[in-house]
């Protein structure tokens, strides 16, 4: 089960969604908005999508997922939009018949679903500046983010 | 033919725009693309080698030829990822192309 929404969302239905008789093992991961990073805080956080090819990563995620794991069920869902403190981002949720498949398909997918699936994150920081996150590229943060068109 | 172009995140903000279009000799490549982008946008110049192009939700390399209606768009490094775009991480998949 594949989803970028921009709503709240429930993990809690998402675990229950890939429970089955078959599975020995659920492994659910949730990503948070964190409010510390090394000394900088954070205010908020804005995930922003291109949708269409996040789908398309996302369902070429779980495929390949499913050919190296025995899931039984795996529900891969992002938020995008604007995020308080605590928020839950990013759910992936995998059962499997044994426990280390599941930790270990788990792992994997949310790995390589924030290296690969076009969701990008910007921070709002405290001191009220906000900067896109992208590995590898380094730039001061903006002083005058609203000029930047939706 | 006529490309339009998707930008996001810091690209996005760069550019000002959330799209561009461009003019490209047919048969050209995304390495064509690259260097109209930059004729175009210079501002989008320091990024643009760390920015993945993809075509019709594909990442792509320079050589891929760019038909006319492809869905095209400038990918900055997801926030995840571990630096300078990794473009091949698991040979096995369709994931990187």
């Amino acid at each position: 089960m594949i989803e970028i929404t921009e709503g709240p969302i429930d993990h809690n239905a998402l675990t229950e969604r890939v429970r089955s008789h078959q599975a020995g093992a659920v492994c659910s991961f949730l990503g948070t908005v964190r409010e510390m990073t090394g000394d900088r805080r954070t205010a908020s956080l804005d995930y922003e999508a291109y949708p269409a090819m996040a789908l398309k990563k996302l369902e070429e995620l779980e495929a390949e997922a499913r050919q190296r794991w025995p899931i039984l069920e795996v529900a891969l869902v992002h938020r995008v939009g604007h995020l308080d403190l605590g928020e839950i981002s990013v759910v992936v949720a995998v059962s499997c018949p044994h426990r280390h498949q599941a930790f270990d398909a788990c792992r994997w997918l949310i790995d390589t679903l924030k290296e690969v699936v076009p969701i990008w994150k910007k921070e709002v920081w405290a001191d009220g500046r906000e900067e896109w996150v992208h590995p590898g590229l380094t730039t001061p943060a903006s002083d005058h983010p609203r000029d930047t068109p939706s | 033919m006529q490309v339009t172009v998707r930008l996001f995140a810091l690209a996005k903000q760069t550019a000002g725009r959330a799209e561009l279009i461009l003019t490209l000799p047919e048969h050209s490549t995304v390495a064509d693309l690259r260097h109209a982008i930059l004729q175009s946008v210079p501002e989008l110049t320091p990024l643009l080698p760390n920015l993945l192009i993809s075509v019709d939700s594909e990442y792509a390399g320079d050589a891929q030829p760019i038909e006319p209606g492809a869905e095209v768009a400038l990918i900055p490094p997801v926030s995840g990822g571990s630096g300078p775009v990794r473009p091949i991480v698991f040979r096995t998949t369709r994931l990187f192309r």
